[in-house]
């Protein structure tokens, strides 16, 4: 029997299992994947917005600008790459230059800070390889980048740290009331709860829809993106948008935090909550649109496309209620969710206090997370690793000069590794140029002996995506 | 009527070789490529090269090949027959595995030392 | 202080190790990042290597060992499983192992020669789903004849380049069933003897000017849609096939990696993606020299050993006598040509110099010429050359000497 039941490991739940983890309370995080962040958290465009996009007063607005100021702390204290970079809105007509305008008093309204308007001189100043078409740019220094798995996984990792559960590979079924208890089940599992959280995501219309009469439908919304070897990342300094329309933020183009750039996304429906596609048409669409920010990106030295499916709804805001009795729907999250999630986590927190929880602070709980980032250390700093652990000594993926330590910190770590696309969200490995062509196999092999399974049994991503089929030379 | 590109040059001449007659050979830029064309559709042989099992050793795999050529109708079978050899560290390149393979009149032998 | 540290223990490290050591250069250390020394050769467990160098057959495998043990008659250092981290202007080395930690290393002379690395699924940004099947061939060749592993059991293969080729052969013959080469050029890029040994021999369709336009799957490959390609390479609606399949391997091309070289500042050609180079191999900077896959890369590992043999000379005779002053001859692609390597030459007193290039397309009975201020001051005659095929020249010095400092190699195709 748990206190709390969080539904859903993206960057949401985790946030609010984060939050409560330093509260008495016992606490399980449920996800139907085998990892945490496993939808919408770990492919978008990995943004920390300012917060001038929502309408003031609306939750949006509120949670963003709150998030916002929470994440370059957060990032600091639980070692998630985040870069406070800045973000433009590029204007290339009079009639964009008038959308800035709005989009700068609604930024003032929303309270955030330092917000102002560039002349077309300043723009090409900071960004010189933005298109000569350009106007005028709104511009908001406290926006910034972030890892968005890297952030959900901190969180889950330190609220484990503080005694919160996490179960995979547990699809809700089915949600029922006995009299002041919730339980939870999947095909063959079962929790009981006195409270439950509703953060699934794309699927937050149906988890609500197991409690409570409809009142919101999720219209999933998939987005299309271009990854670049950092040979360009240097195209773009900060964040560039393009004026924003009704389907979104519009066709971005952003330095990430490992050094690439991301080009993206388009906006298209989708009846497949799952089906994370990319398509020829839309990456023509995406790399057209983005040329009209930048023109100069040779995606020759593309490395991946991909594409994130973001809980979209028919309510223009987040979706942030009492479903049922103790049954709170954080649902809807769409962008800037990533931004507002742990203003979000906060909110969740302030309502389960409003309807009882007893929320006292425990003793002394875990608020920090660390990790030895081998590429980032000095030469003096890198001798010393290697000393105190060989495994740091030997690098794996070249790519990205990730260390075979790194890689075992990451299988043992708290919610550890368990796929080889794992390891790569929580230490890079097989994220740089090659797309793991070379370290594969020798993350495969170090997985197989870290978790002491075959190597016929490990997983590129999801169950069932085995790496390999068989062995050679079987007598049959 | 037989047509294939002749692999002896870069050029790869498309041959047509005649089966009913003697084997003759049309298309060749050059000689080569008409004893080419009659060997391949008469007597095609290939080398086979694959791996055995090996133990003791710093990898898993011993690649092997078969000291000459072999019929290229029997190339299965003699990958099959690799399937039953575990050799053991040490192995120097050149070691025969397999004597005689598959009744092919050549040998597996290793190709690297492990 | 080292004479000569090289970078890489492949194919073109170890024959450029080799070569500076007959060529008189003392303390020579080989850092090499694998376990073992000889490369990507390793895990080519085929044969068809050699043939010009040693003048017989080998395996992969068998034509490392030969170099192998050519220099255990040597004095050369080697560092295993040890990975550069930078090279600075200054020659001195940053590596890193288990054993020794963290490095610093002093050479006089450097030499460059970490290969090449596959284009991915994302360099040539193929549409769909996301699932596990899709990988480079080699990286399915090192999980089949290194690790003795089968990556799947319905194979479509996207590219004709060798690899490509070689791993349909390995496939099929280890009992997977290799249902298609798609590639999108209309021609192979692979060696003719390839596909009809590879493909042919076990009725494995080439799809020429075809590409895969969807990868459908959830966890694993289970469809693969591929279309015909236009001339400008865009798919033809209406011409979709459907492959049931659940691996696609990768063999759409190769790149020099460099990432060494470009944080030591060295000087790029844009059309390689490997160094500038002169006639002895050396890069822009003083004393550090290039060779093998990691310069552009070759089709065949002889050319490699030839090269990198120049290379460790070359790096030899810097060491004994420090840089050679001469005035430059810069090349220039001209018509037909992708690029050529080297990229500069020095006049010095070498009886000829070699150029080797790439064409841009199939030409059949074409001239070969060099043109230097609009003259064309010599010529040489091909029968056949294709991109898949690096050509070679070689410049009599006196022709040279004739040459302004620029000279154009250019193909004029007559058939």
């Amino acid at each position: 029997m748990f206190d709390v039941v969080i539904i859903g490991a993206g960057v949401i739940g985790c946030a609010t299992a984060y939050k409560l983890s330093k509260y008495n309370l016992k606490v399980c995080v449920l996800d139907k994947e085998n990892d945490v962040a496993m939808g919408a958290t770990r492919a978008n465009s990995a943004i920390i917005h300012a917060g001038y996009d929502p309408e003031p007063d609306t939750l949006m607005a509120r949670l963003n600008v709150d998030g916002c100021a929470q994440a370059k702390e957060l990032a600091k204290k639980l070692s998630v790459p985040y870069k406070n970079v800045g973000s433009m809105v590029l204007a290339f007509s009079d009639e964009e230059a008038a959308t800035v305008q709005k989009l700068y008093e609604r930024g003032v309204k929303n309270g955030v800070p330092d917000i102002t308007v560039l002349s077309a001189e300043e723009v090409f100043e900071r960004e010189p390889n933005v298109s000569r078409e350009v106007v005028c740019a709104l511009w908001a220094p406290s926006a910034g980048i972030i890892s968005p798995w890297e952030y959900a996984i901190a969180f889950a990792e330190t609220a484990n740290k503080n005694g919160t559960e996490f179960v995979f590979d547990f699809e809700v079924k089915d949600i029922k009331k006995e009299g002041d208890v919730w339980e939870i089940s999947s095909c063959d599992k079962s929790v009981k709860a006195k409270y439950v959280i509703n953060a699934a995501g794309v699927y937050s219309d149906k988890i609500h829809e197991m409690v409570a009469e409809a009142n919101f439908e999720i219209i999933p919304s998939k987005g299309q993106y271009y990854l670049l070897d950092k040979i360009e990342g240097k195209k773009a300094n900060c964040t560039l948008f393009q004026c924003p329309s009704k389907v979104g933020k519009g066709v971005l183009v952003s330095p990430t935090v490992h050094g690439n750039l991301i080009v993206g996304p388009d906006a298209t429906t989708s009846d497949n909550r799952d089906k994370v596609n990319t398509t020829g048409q839309q990456l023509d669409f995406v790399r057209n649109t983005a040329g009209k920010s930048v023109s100069n990106i040779n995606y020759r030295n593309s490395i991946r496309n991909f594409a994130g499916m973001r809980a979209n709804s028919n309510i223009d805001d987040f979706i942030i209620q009492v479903a049922a009795d103790n049954f709170i729907d954080l649902a809807g999250i769409k962008s800037p969710g990533l931004s507002a999630a742990p203003a979000i986590a906060d909110e969740a927190i302030k309502i389960l206090a409003s309807i009882g929880a007893e929320l006292t602070e425990k003793e002394s709980y875990v608020d920090s997370r660390e990790k030895v980032v081998f590429k980032e250390l000095s030469a003096k700093e890198k001798a010393e690793v290697i000393k105190k652990n060989p495994l740091y000594g030997r690098i794996i993926c070249r790519c990205e000069t990730i260390t075979e330590g790194e890689i075992v910190d990451a299988i043992h770590a708290p919610i550890g590794a368990r796929t080889i696309d794992g390891v790569k969200r929580r230490c890079n490995a097989g994220m740089g140029r090659c797309q793991g062509g070379f370290c594969g196999p020798k993350v495969l092999e170090i997985i197989s002996r870290e978790l002491n399974i075959s190597p016929l049994e490990v997983k590129k991503d999801k169950n069932g995506s085995n790496v390999l089929v068989s062995e050679t030379k079987e007598e049959k | 009527m037989k047509e294939m590109i002749c692999i002896v040059c870069p050029k790869g001449c498309h041959l047509k070789v005649d089966e009913n007659n003697d084997y003759s050979v049309t298309g060749n830029a050059c000689p080569r490529g008409a004893e080419y064309g009659k060997n391949e559709l008469k007597n095609p042989m290939r080398m086979v090269t694959s791996t055995v099992k090996i133990e003791g050793a710093l990898l898993r795999r011993c690649p092997v090949k078969t000291s000459v050529a072999i019929p290229k109708g029997k190339m299965f079978e003699v990958v099959q027959a690799l399937n039953s050899v575990t050799v053991k560290s040490p192995i120097k390149c050149g070691d025969v595995i397999i004597k005689n393979v598959a009744g092919c009149e050549a040998d597996i032998i290793s190709a690297k030392s492990m | 202080m080292f004479d000569i540290i090289v970078l890489g223990g492949g194919p073109a490290g170890l024959s450029a190790a080799y070569s500076a050591w007959k060529a008189g250069a003392e303390k020579i250390l080989i850092i090499e990042r694998d376990k073992e020394l000889g490369g990507i050769l390793n895990q080519c467990v085929h044969n068809g290597f050699g043939l010009h160098y040693f003048k017989e057959e080998l395996t992969g495998p068998e034509y490392a060992q030969r170099f192998i043990e050519m220099l255990k008659s040597t004095n050369v250092e080697v560092k295993l499983d040890t990975m550069v981290l930078d090279v600075s202007e200054n020659k001195v080395v940053s590596a890193v192992n288990s054993v020794d930690g963290f490095m610093t290393l002093e050479a006089k002379a450097i030499i460059l020669a970490m290969g090449c690395r596959e284009r991915t699924r994302g360099a040539i940004a193929i549409p769909g789903d996301r699932p596990a099947g899709v990988y480079t061939a080699g990286s399915a060749q090192k999980y089949l004849n290194i690790d003795g592993y089968m990556v799947g059991k319905r194979v479509l293969i996207l590219g004709s380049g060798d690899i490509g080729l070689i791993m349909a052969r390995r496939m099929t013959l280890e009992g997977a069933k290799v249902l298609a080469c798609v590639e999108v050029m209309p021609y192979s890029g692979g060696l003719n003897r390839n596909i009809v040994q590879c493909l042919n021999d076990f009725d494995i369709p080439l799809y020429l000017s075809h590409t895969i336009v969807d990868i459908q799957g959830k966890e694993r490959v289970e469809k693969v849609i591929v279309a015909k390609v236009d001339e400008s390479r865009r798919p033809i609606n209406g011409t979709e096939m459907e492959f049931d399949c659940d691996t696609v391997l990768l063999s759409v091309g190769l790149i020099p990696e460099n990432e060494l070289t470009r944080g030591a500042g060295i000087e790029m050609d844009g059309r390689t993606n490997g160094a500038v180079v002169f006639e002895n191999m050396e890069t822009s900077l003083e004393g550090v020299f290039a060779c093998g896959n990691v310069v552009h890369v070759h089709d065949l590992v002889d050319y490699v050993t030839a090269e990198s043999a120049r290379a460790g000379e070359a790096a030899a005779e810097y060491v004994k006598s420090g840089e050679k002053n001469a005035e430059i001859v810069t090349v220039k692609n001209g018509e037909g040509v992708t690029y050529t390597v080297p990229q500069k030459i020095r006049r010095t007193d070498n009886k000829f110099t070699e150029v080797f290039f790439r064409v841009n397309r199939v030409m059949a009975d074409s001239k070969i010429n060099v043109v230097s201020n609009g003259e064309v001051i010599a010529t040489f005659k091909r029968e056949h050359m294709a991109p898949g095929e690096m050509e070679k020249i070689i410049i009599p010095k006196k022709i040279l000497d004739s040459a302004s400092a620029e000279i154009t190699i250019e193909t004029k195709c007559e058939g």
